[in-house]
């Protein structure tokens, strides 16, 4: 990108653009991913400055005025193509409801790290790729073992949802695996927990991959030592 | 990863109308429900985001009625839009402030409401929200510091442009207008301080700030 165009992205990052100048900026970041990578950095830095103001509290009224607002007024619908491009086309209404339960199950997978610093952080990271992939998923395979699917994300990331995964015995942990043409790599350790969890699965997946858990001793294997408790079908990446 | 600002997992809360059944998830997992018509999540993200939200709003306006119609108007577009909400490009924070700021700006061009400057000391002020909690004044007052530090490390130069670009609503245009600079000289001005206050909030964020935030 050339001087002009951070100049304009930085300028729509601070809403400093008047209509034409907007226009264009649009422009420019329908077409390059280079000028959005920069449009969501400056606009983190954009909005701290919000953060630094001091101003009076909003009045308690603005609060019931806003939801009386929201349940008088529609809510667009995210078309098919925006929303997941154009492969999986029937399972849209079933993959919205599955990313919004997962959603749910994350927000307590979040919470439920141990509170270490860094832990706590790298989980958040891992909680907000999943929820890209839930948002926008590539495609999806299908399990068994267990009720749920695979989803996995244009770029490879996958989530693994799965629903009332019975508890382990003490000493031991669900393990992921990722299995390439048979040679599986962890993909994280998880516990099972009640309802439907949405587990992040650590590395990439590609085309023809499988995702596999298995029960093993706490702290996890090197290897699998024991069969699949589940498995997904082969993931199918265009 | 960045971490600074209203944060996804700082406690935000203002009032004590805490809604158990939500607190536990991020912003981003509320958005995923507030696209499913759930308004509880919604309420909750007002909870989290809705003062610093207020505040810019605001310190952009000057007129609490105008203010509150700024907030409304981008919680309303949060309402409508949030099934179109890309986590992997924003902060769900983020881009809540960011539609308030957007209407707030849309107002106060409309309104052609040319407020007090938004350099002046008032607008700084030091009020402290006598109802949020200590936790959340100590956080938000933190964070306020830090961000306050970074700005006033810039030069002057561009910390004015960024100001009366971002907290004075003015365009790119206007501001050289009323500086007297060249409009060319304003652009880099802008995002040489940007890109210089993204630099500082990214160092001084790694340390401190990050606060999990642990199931209730």
């Amino acid at each position: 990108m050339d001087a002009e165009t951070y100049e304009l992205i930085a300028a729509y990052a601070l809403d400093a653009l008047d209509g034409d100048e907007r226009a264009r900026a649009k422009e420019v970041l329908a077409t390059s991913e280079e000028a959005r990578e920069e449009l969501r950095s400056l606009t983190e830095a954009a909005a701290a400055m919000a953060t630094a103001t001091v101003g009076p509290t909003p009045r308690p009224e603005l609060r019931d005025r806003i939801l009386e607002a929201a349940r008088a007024e529609p809510q667009d619908v995210v078309s098919l193509d925006e929303r997941r491009g154009s492969r999986l086309v029937p399972l849209l209404g079933v993959v919205a409801a599955v990313a919004a339960c997962a959603a749910l199950a994350l927000g307590l997978w979040g919470a439920s790290v141990s509170s270490d610093r860094d832990e706590a952080r790298s989980a958040l990271a891992r909680e907000r790729a999943a929820a890209a992939v839930l948002a926008h998923p590539a495609a999806e395979s299908s399990l068994t073992g267990a009720s749920g699917r695979l989803v996995v994300g244009a770029d490879g990331d996958a989530v693994l949802v799965v629903s009332d995964v019975p508890p382990v015995p003490a000493g031991k942990t669900y393990q992921v695996w990722v299995i390439d043409g048979g040679n599986p790599v962890s993909g994280g350790l998880f516990s099972p927990a009640a309802g439907t969890i949405a587990i992040p699965v650590e590395g990439h997946v590609r085309d023809g991959s499988v995702v596999a858990v298995t029960v093993e001793d706490d702290g996890g294997a090197s290897a699998p030592s024991a069969e699949p408790v589940i498995a997904s079908a082969p993931v199918t990446l265009s | 990863m960045p971490a600074f600002a209203f944060h996804a997992h700082a406690p935000m809360r203002q009032d004590g109308r805490a809604l158990p059944r939500h607190t536990h998830l991020s912003d981003e997992a509320l958005v995923a429900l507030v696209a499913r018509g759930d308004e509880t999540a919604l309420a909750e993200l007002y909870d989290r985001v809705g003062r610093v939200a207020y505040g810019i709003a605001f310190r952009i306006l000057r007129d609490e009625r105008l203010a509150e119609d700024a907030v409304q108007e981008g919680f309303l577009a949060v309402w409508r839009a949030a099934a179109a909400f890309r986590p992997e490009r924003a902060k769900a924070s983020t881009w809540i402030v960011t539609l308030v700021h957007r209407r707030a700006v849309d107002i106060v061009r409309r309104e052609e409401r040319r407020r007090a400057e938004p350099l002046d000391a008032a607008a700084r002020g030091d009020a402290v929200d006598p109802e949020g909690s200590a936790e959340d004044a100590a956080w938000l007052g933190f964070e306020r510091d830090r961000i306050q530090r970074a700005l006033a490390a810039l030069p002057d130069a561009q910390r004015e442009a960024l100001e009366l670009a971002y907290y004075g609503g003015y365009s790119q245009t206007e501001v050289a207008e009323r500086l007297g600079v060249p409009l060319g000289t304003i652009k880099s001005r802008m995002f040489a301080g940007l890109a210089r206050l993204r630099e500082v909030m990214d160092e001084t964020g790694s340390e401190g700030s990050w606060t999990p935030r642990l199931t209730s």
